[in-house]
């Protein structure tokens, strides 16, 4: 649970720098944050947290199971996240930046005034279920000992060898772990779309 | 005649025109040679116009003629591919550096650009804010003005459009025709000198038309804010412009008061446009 509130704030702090790193207008940032989203999204998130593990060490940095855990889904998720928030920017039509242009309004002032409350809307969606992804991607962090729902599950049934309750059980934990999370984008989804079509 | 077969208006027979409307004044806009184009396509060639204050000026044309980018360039939304934008005297994409014009910077366009106000098409109203917010949130924050006086003011501004019993209402919960009157009184909350008008009808049902041509005459009639109006509606121009520009292939071919190229334009485009206009019109009546 720790690991999903740390991981996913890092992922959401990620995603709206590199979002806007992809839209800036300075072509080193817009290579620098392509290139990251690409290395995180081509490669498996199993082998990022095996080497944040276990190879980092070798290079002398050193990494508790519960920060290598959120670094690599923190980094990982944020770059699927960053998408979003480029693509919901880029959606919002062009009108509306011209509208803040002839009320003389300053580019900043365009961009938080006027596009990104319009963007936030359609990110939510995509947001929410990245969310529960992240949530149950949790799960392969104990791969590299945290203990996480389904290791302490697969230690469950070695013990008790009741292999169908074990697994059903931490199934139904999950969600009902995860559907808050569902509630919670969908209230946030209806008070921003207030007053709208 | 060109090669084209286009007639082309010597100078001198423009200016002509332009005494009757514009006064001794000196003009608030000024257009000197700008030509515009998109990749090959050449939207406007070589336009020259001054437009004085308080004047209202429409601009007729069919589309695709270059009318829009008319007043998209003098909005900053379009960067003239050449020539000089004048506002009040100033350069709008340049700035004066020992003599010479080099383009200018973002600072130096708002400023200029702060006088200039603009209503579109489409409305482009926030759909995120209310109505209020709508005509309060470029007041506060580009102006600066307390909450307290922007609302007091955009109170007021909405009356006069009619629609000061809808401040806490969403932009689509309104017509076509009162979203297109909010976005006239956010406009017209900036106190801007000129105010551009990109056929603010065209996206309206023909029963909505009136009640926002009416706000404009209202405007028009103050004669305090200078107008630069694109239209279709010829009626509208006729009761209110000063003087009717018709634009055609990206030049000004013909200009002069509304019933001097209403009544008896004298250039052959001028003629073909018009008929062709009225004919369409009796169809569709």
């Amino acid at each position: 649970m720790q690991l999903t509130v740390f991981s996913s704030t890092l992922a959401f702090i990620l995603a709206f720098i590199v979002g806007f790193g992809r839209l800036s207008k300075y072509r080193p940032i817009r290579t620098i944050s392509a290139i990251y989203v690409e290395f995180f999204r081509g490669t498996s998130l199993l082998v990022q947290l095996f080497w944040a593990y276990f190879v980092l060490p070798h290079f002398g940095l050193e990494l508790s199971a519960m920060q290598a855990g959120v670094i690599v889904l923190g980094l990982n998720y944020g770059a699927y996240a960053s998408e979003v928030v480029r693509s919901s920017i880029l959606a919002v039509p062009k009108s509306q930046t011209e509208a803040g242009i002839a009320l003389n309004m300053s580019p900043t002032q365009i961009m938080l005034r006027v596009i990104l409350p319009q963007a936030f809307l359609t990110m939510l969606p995509p947001f929410g279920n990245l969310l529960i992804e992240l949530l149950k991607g949790t799960a392969l962090v104990s791969l590299i000992t945290l203990g996480d729902l389904m290791f302490m599950g697969a230690q469950l049934r070695i013990t008790t060898l009741r292999t169908v309750e074990v697994f059903s059980l931490v199934l139904i934990i999950y969600f009902i772990i995860a559907y808050p999370l569902i509630l919670g984008v969908r209230g946030l989804e209806s008070k921003f779309s207030k007053g709208r079509a | 005649m060109n090669s084209k077969g286009v007639v082309v208006i010597e100078a001198a027979q423009l200016n002509q025109y332009a005494d009757i409307s514009a006064v001794e004044d000196k003009p608030i806009i000024r257009y000197q040679k700008v030509s515009k184009s998109f990749g090959d396509l050449k939207v406007l060639r070589d336009i020259d116009l001054d437009i004085a204050p308080g004047e209202v000026v429409a601009v007729i044309g069919s589309s695709g003629s270059g009318k829009t980018t008319l007043a998209r360039m003098l909005m900053t939304l379009e960067q003239p591919t050449s020539g000089v934008i004048m506002v009040d005297g100033e350069p709008l994409w340049h700035k004066e550096v020992n003599g010479e014009l080099v383009p200018a910077d973002e600072k130096h366009i708002r400023r200029v650009r702060s006088k200039i106000g603009m209503v579109f098409q489409q409305f482009n109203l926030f759909p995120h804010m209310t109505i209020l917010r709508n005509v309060t949130e470029a007041p506060i924050h580009v102006l600066g003005i307390s909450r307290a006086e922007a609302k007091e003011k955009a109170i007021a501004m909405l009356n006069k459009v009619g629609l000061g019993n809808k401040l806490d209402v969403f932009p689509a919960q309104l017509s076509g025709g009162q979203q297109q009157r909010v976005a006239i009184a956010r406009a017209l909350v900036m106190r801007p000198k000129v105010m551009l008008c990109d056929e603010v009808t065209s996206a309206l049902d023909p029963e909505l038309v009136g009640e926002v041509l009416e706000v404009l005459k209202e405007i028009a009639a103050e004669g305090e804010t200078t107008m630069l109006l694109i239209t279709h509606e010829m009626g509208f121009a006729r009761d209110v412009a000063d003087r009717i520009i018709f634009i055609d292939k990206g030049r000004i071919v013909e200009q002069g008061p509304p019933r001097a190229i209403l009544g008896n334009p004298r250039n052959p485009r001028t003629c073909e446009f018009l008929s062709r206009f009225r004919q369409q019109w009796i169809s569709k009546n």
